[in-house]
């Protein structure tokens, strides 16, 4: 597997998406910590561009990279290789290689401006982290869709839709819930609308992490008041491993029962 | 040695394999498998290399069943029908990974020469024309050197050239003991060179025997006759079959599609 994900990871540092992306990150996180000097601050602007951002680019990059790659992967099945070798080889370089772009995106810049040396560098983690786990997460349900989807055009109508639900209409239907049923106890079920979705996870526990409360929605409230600290930013964990886990798992079910 | 068992396989509601029984057990010997276009042939070959699953059946090579099987593709070389690579890679670096990939001995330099592709080397895939892509496409699938060689389509595109060397290159296959198994609608390259034909309709084997069998058999002087005698047999039988005028004509129209 190592060597398709070898390949798989050159084949997309060779186009120029991975070092747009890349510098992308750069100037937008350098220029925010540069301007504002604030790392608490910075690392809320950045959370929110990452929440949207690291989601949209794994879905769109994601199903494009499956489509483009199917030739090869046609003449890699013909090859002496196990299927879940070939998929999870490719999901993991595109997975990787787009998360390597994030992670010296932002880091370069906190580490040129000493973030190692401060308190705030448990804040810093946890921001990449998350955006990492998303990346992952959301490499994976484009793999998924692309594999399920012949058409291409609708494999990214479905990859798009996913992204618009998650990111924007989630929220939006969760929002009118709460207001439509105002009257009842809402707390279990605005707990379990947002572990069901993982920006929204990934959101929590950005904002538990860095402690605080007048930036949390009521979302945040609920899981800070129920769980506390250490418990919520467990089950958060728990929850995001599932989200990374069961897209994985899915596309060897599905890759398993494929023609091709 | 490679035996199909009743294979059945359906696309949606097109059956395309009904029940294939077949056996290949002869090396040294170049078995052509023929047939109208949407007969199954690319299925049936797809299937052979796990690609393509069966819903019923099963497929052994050597002896073992195939299925959620990979390591018996180390004993076949594979010739897709439509030669589709990574758009962006150059031909020496497409060589070089899947000899990385696959691994073991490789005769990769014997055939760019033999195909004169050393000027293509440094080319990306994507700028190649047709028939140069089909050498690329033979160069990996025959590089290995298996005891079992599939040619899915191995003439298209190819100039006269490059048809003699390849043709060459099947006897010497044939010469070293290899099984050989060709799809190909150019009769008089299966005339030349096959051993035997194994002739699909509509999903089933409809004739397996030499040349000169279904030759005498259909009362043909050439294979490409004595083709379109079975074939046109068995329009004749569907419209005979068909009581109603209209759908009659449109099974003959369809007929006529894919023949």
């Amino acid at each position: 597997m190592l060597k398709i994900l070898k390949y798989s990871t050159y084949d997309l540092l060779r186009s120029r998406w991975a070092y747009l992306y890349l510098a992308f990150f750069l100037l937008f996180s350098g220029g925010l910590l540069f301007l504002s000097g604030d790392v608490s601050k910075v690392v809320i602007s950045l959370m929110n561009v990452i929440l949207i951002l690291c989601p949209l680019i794994a879905t769109m990059f994601g199903v494009m990279y499956y489509y483009n790659s199917r030739e090869f992967t046609e003449l890699l099945l013909a090859q002496p290789i196990r299927r879940r070798t070939i998929f999870l080889g490719q999901y993991l370089g595109l997975a990787i290689s787009l998360s390597v772009s994030l992670v010296l995106g932002i880091g370069i810049p906190f580490i040129a401006y000493g973030i190692l040396r401060g308190p705030e560098i448990w804040n810093f983690f946890t921001l990449i982290s998350n955006g990492v786990l998303l990346t992952f997460i959301f490499s994976g349900l484009a793999f998924l869709i692309g594999l399920k989807n012949e058409n291409k055009i609708r494999g990214f109508g479905m990859a798009i839709v996913l992204w618009l639900f998650f990111a924007v209409v989630y929220d939006g239907l969760f929002l009118l819930s709460l207001i439509l049923f105002k009257e009842y106890p809402l707390e279990g079920f605005s707990l379990a609308a947002t572990v069901l979705n993982p920006i929204d996870l990934s959101r929590i526990m950005i904002l538990l992490k860095l402690d605080i409360s007048a930036l949390m929605g009521y979302t945040g409230a609920v899981f800070q008041k129920f769980l506390g600290t250490a418990l919520g930013m467990g089950l958060s964990l728990l929850t995001l491993a599932l989200w990374t886990g069961l897209p994985v798992w899915a596309i060897q079910q599905v890759a398993k029962r494929k023609d091709f | 040695m490679i035996e199909f068992k009743n294979i059945e396989k359906a696309f949606g509601k097109n059956e395309v394999l009904q029940g294939i029984d077949l056996r290949f057990t002869q090396t040294g010997r170049i078995s052509a498998v023929l047939g109208p276009n949407g007969s199954g042939k690319t299925t049936l070959i797809k299937s052979l290399l796990g690609m393509v699953l069966p819903d019923e059946g099963s497929i052994e090579v050597n002896g073992q069943p195939i299925r959620r099987e990979w390591a018996y593709r180390n004993q076949i070389d594979y010739l897709p029908q439509i030669a589709r690579f990574p758009e962006n890679l150059r031909v020496a670096e497409l060589l070089r990974m899947i000899k990385d990939i696959r691994g073991g001995a490789s005769r990769d330099e014997e055939l760019i020469n033999r195909f004169g592709l050393q000027p293509f080397l440094d080319k990306r895939l994507g700028t190649l024309s047709g028939g140069t892509k089909q050498k690329v496409n033979l160069t990996l699938a025959l590089m290995y050197d298996s005891p079992i060689v599939i040619l899915d389509e191995p003439t298209s595109g190819l100039d006269p050239v490059a048809m003699i060397q390849l043709k060459e290159l099947i006897r010497q296959e044939k010469a070293h003991g290899k099984m050989v198994l060709i799809t190909t609608h150019i009769m008089s390259f299966v005339e030349e060179m096959a051993d035997e034909i194994v002739f699909l309709l509509d999903g089933k084997i409809y004739f397996r025997g030499s040349v000169a069998e279904i030759k005498t058999q259909h009362q043909a002087e050439g294979l490409e006759e004595a083709i379109a005698g079975i074939l046109k047999g068995q329009l004749s039988a569907t419209a005979r079959t068909v009581a109603e005028p209209k759908s009659a004509l449109q099974s003959i129209m369809s007929h006529l599609q894919t023949a």
